[in-house]
């Protein structure tokens, strides 16, 4: 019986690891849809930013109740990993071998049952009954809604069945049942057990079985269900931030093809630049222009909306939203991705680019001010993306502005943006 | 007004230590223009050895780069570092956080290498180092508040500079809610200076001088001179322009020299 219950374990869990896996590999194969960049480094940015989360703190409450969730996360985490070597090996709190340490162990988790069970439910009020302004844009439509309560309820549940089988367990222990010896400390559910004393032997064994297949076999659905949700963040953080890159917020890098077309103008001498393999494209038309990082960032974000409730346009009702930045280009990359799926890998255009989920109106409503960078959690970056889609709109398209194309002929014409003429540059000492 | 010009020193076989860029609003709007002087004011009642391009100087190319237009971005930046080379320039001052941040971030890329400094930082090391001496006189107690521009603050991080001098001057510094890292933009940047805005419920630049009103500052210290304009009109929208005034530092700099004082 042990033997089997064993062999069912392993299969649910290669299962799950299978199916995991490939999804990061399609994961993976979409972010390298983009161009291949040099990416700066950074372990100091990792530990501060993702694990430290050091720009959640601007706003107090939230980074509060997301330090819960996130430290309970890791918490419980332990007893995942126990249940994993028991569901295995066919032991029971294998961990309690660690005397004094598992009943600490055990202890923590407990007060982070509370504590992210309160973060949870307040979380879900947040948005689903005070409805805090930046859950409420237009992008937040009804999948990432329901993918924000999926995810709340999910720890809701998973948490649950936790307290269920920590208080049946209790409830045998005291019993002196065989397969249940008395081990950890358990502050919170302990209060719960009068509940199940009533209960026999055979039915608190049930239950507490039951209570933990349902809680591991939820934890792989769910780590399944992650990559396909705003949630991945959980895990993108940590190599998004790593990989931030170094520069001033102010640096927009030079646009190395259009470097190449302009040296050549101005020295037609020098010899005609060799295929980089770059895009032919100047700016981005589509998810293939982007850096690798941009998409990487895609998947990173998860729709907290800090950098909207930031953007001085959106709060001026424009239709710019950089949140809406980033879930369209996540958006775009993953049906670029199914096309390739249903094309043996092989990429067939759509008719579509990235260009028909972000307009123009959005595109040119922003001030480039670097609020929404600043304000990003874990250093997602949508200015990248609007600067080099304009990039796109103007010089392949001339689809400026009506204004901003007679901005480019002054510059051309009188170095200044204005229809002054340059040999007026320097009366200015004149004047009084 | 006495300005040295770059090729006539060079002609007389000079190279001044720094190069004061004017900058295209700087050298053509009115009210940069003011900026332009009180800070030449400042360079010459130190005696700086400085000189301005004079006509030699055009566009950054950063109002193109940031509307999306990178070939005539490239095709200025390159032409002002083929000048600016040729005359062994080291070190450029601006009095715009645009001009300033392009200078500084992306010319190295394309060949200019120089050391960049904006007039904020300039006027205030001047100060720390006591070569720059200013009065509080007419400041003394006068709520002053700092708008950040973005190319200054969160672009490039420069954020006590400005505040030091506002504080040298004895001023009461009042800082708006969304300051720093938080400042909100004025709304000109992006290459948004030169075009409409897009559609919306109000325009940016009102919704900041409400917040900086709302402060009770009679000065909105600025950095930028399209800081400078858009805040300007936000004052004449509220009908405010006459209470409060928006001042560049150059020109609260210029007004706390005691020779100047009346």
């Amino acid at each position: 019986m042990v033997y089997l219950s064993s062999v069912l374990f392993a299969l649910v869990l290669g299962a799950s690891a299978f199916f995991f896996a490939r999804s990061i590999g399609r994961v993976r194969r979409n972010i390298t849809l983009g161009r291949k960049v040099k990416l700066d480094t950074s372990l100091a940015t990792m530990m501060r930013v993702a694990l430290g989360q050091s720009k959640m703190v601007v706003r107090p409450v939230p980074a509060v109740l997301h330090l819960c969730v996130y430290l309970g996360f890791l918490v419980i985490n332990i007893e995942v990993i126990e249940i994993v070597i028991d569901g295995l090996l066919g032991t029971h709190r294998v961990l309690s071998m660690l005397g004094g340490l598992y009943d600490v162990i055990t202890a923590a988790a407990e007060v982070f049952f509370v504590l992210v069970m309160a973060a949870t439910v307040t979380f879900l009020i947040r948005r689903n009954v005070i409805k805090v302004k930046r859950f409420q844009s237009r992008e937040m439509s009804k999948w990432p809604r329901l993918d924000a309560n999926i995810i709340l309820w999910t720890e809701i549940v998973l948490i649950t069945a936790l307290v269920v089988m920590n208080a049946a367990d209790q409830a045998l222990q005291r019993m002196g049942h065989a397969h249940y010896p008395e081990t950890g400390a358990f502050p919170i559910t302990a209060h719960l057990v009068p509940l199940f004393m009533g209960m026999d032997a055979g039915t608190l064994v049930i239950l507490e079985r039951a209570a933990w297949w349902f809680h591991i076999v939820g934890i792989l659905l769910f780590l399944n269900y992650i990559p396909y949700s705003k949630h991945f963040h959980i895990m993108m953080a940590f190599p998004n931030t790593y990989f931030t890159p170094k520069r001033a917020k102010g640096h927009f890098p030079v646009n190395e093809r259009v470097k190449q077309e302009v040296t050549l103008m101005l020295d037609p001498s020098q010899p005609a630049p060799e295929d980089t393999g770059e895009p032919a494209t100047f700016g981005v038309k589509d998810v293939f222009d982007l850096s690798r990082k941009s998409l990487m960032d895609a998947y990173t974000c998860t729709e907290c909306g800090r950098c909207t409730s930031q953007c001085p346009a959106n709060l001026t009702g424009k239709a710019l939203s950089p949140r809406k930045v980033m879930m369209d280009t996540r958006d775009r990359m993953e049906s670029v991705g199914r096309v390739k799926d249903a094309n043996k890998g092989q990429w067939v255009d759509d008719g579509k680019t990235l260009h028909d989920l972000i307009s123009r109106e959005e595109l040119w409503a922003c001030t480039s001010c670097n609020a929404c960078v600043e304000a990003c959690p874990v250093n997602i970056n949508p200015l990248d993306i609007i600067l080099q889609m304009r990039q796109y709109l103007v010089m392949e398209q001339s689809q400026a502005p009506e204004a901003l194309m007679v901005m480019f002929s002054n510059i051309e014409n009188n170095g200044a943006p204005w229809p002054i003429p340059a040999t007026d540059r320097f009366n200015w000492a004149n004047a009084q | 007004m006495n300005v040295p010009i770059l090729s006539d020193l060079a002609a007389q076989g000079k190279n001044p230590e720094v190069l004061f860029w004017v900058g295209c609003a700087g050298s053509f709007d009115d009210r940069a223009q003011r900026v332009t002087r009180a800070f030449v004011h400042i360079l010459n009642h130190l005696n700086i050895n400085y000189a301005v391009l004079g006509p030699e100087e055009s566009c950054t190319g950063d109002p193109a780069k940031r509307a999306g237009n990178e070939f005539l971005f490239q095709m200025m930046a390159m032409n002002n570092i083929q000048v600016l080379n040729a005359y062994e320039v080291k070190t450029i001052i601006t009095t715009c956080p645009h001009c300033f941040n392009t200078f500084k971030n992306e010319y190295p890329a394309l060949g200019g290498h120089y050391e960049v400094i904006h007039h904020s930082t300039y006027l205030q090391q001047l100060i720390a180092a006591g070569k720059l001496r200013v009065q509080g006189g007419p400041f003394a107690g006068k709520k002053i508040t700092w708008h950040d521009s973005c190319y200054l603050g969160r672009a490039n991080e420069v954020y006590d500079a400005p505040r030091e001098i506002i504080q040298a001057l004895d001023a009461d510094l009042v800082e708006m809610k969304r300051c720093r890292k938080n400042g909100l933009c004025c709304g000109a940047g992006g290459a948004q200076m030169f075009k409409e805005p897009e559609k919306g419920t109000k325009d940016i630049n009102i919704e900041r001088t409400e917040e900086a009103l709302g402060t009770q500052a009679e000065i909105i210290a600025v950095g930028c001179p399209f800081c400078n304009t858009m805040l300007t009109d936000g004052t004449k929208h509220f009908e405010q322009n006459d209470q409060v005034q928006v001042k560049d530092l150059a020109e609260l700099v210029v007004e706390g020299l005691p020779e100047i004082k009346a």
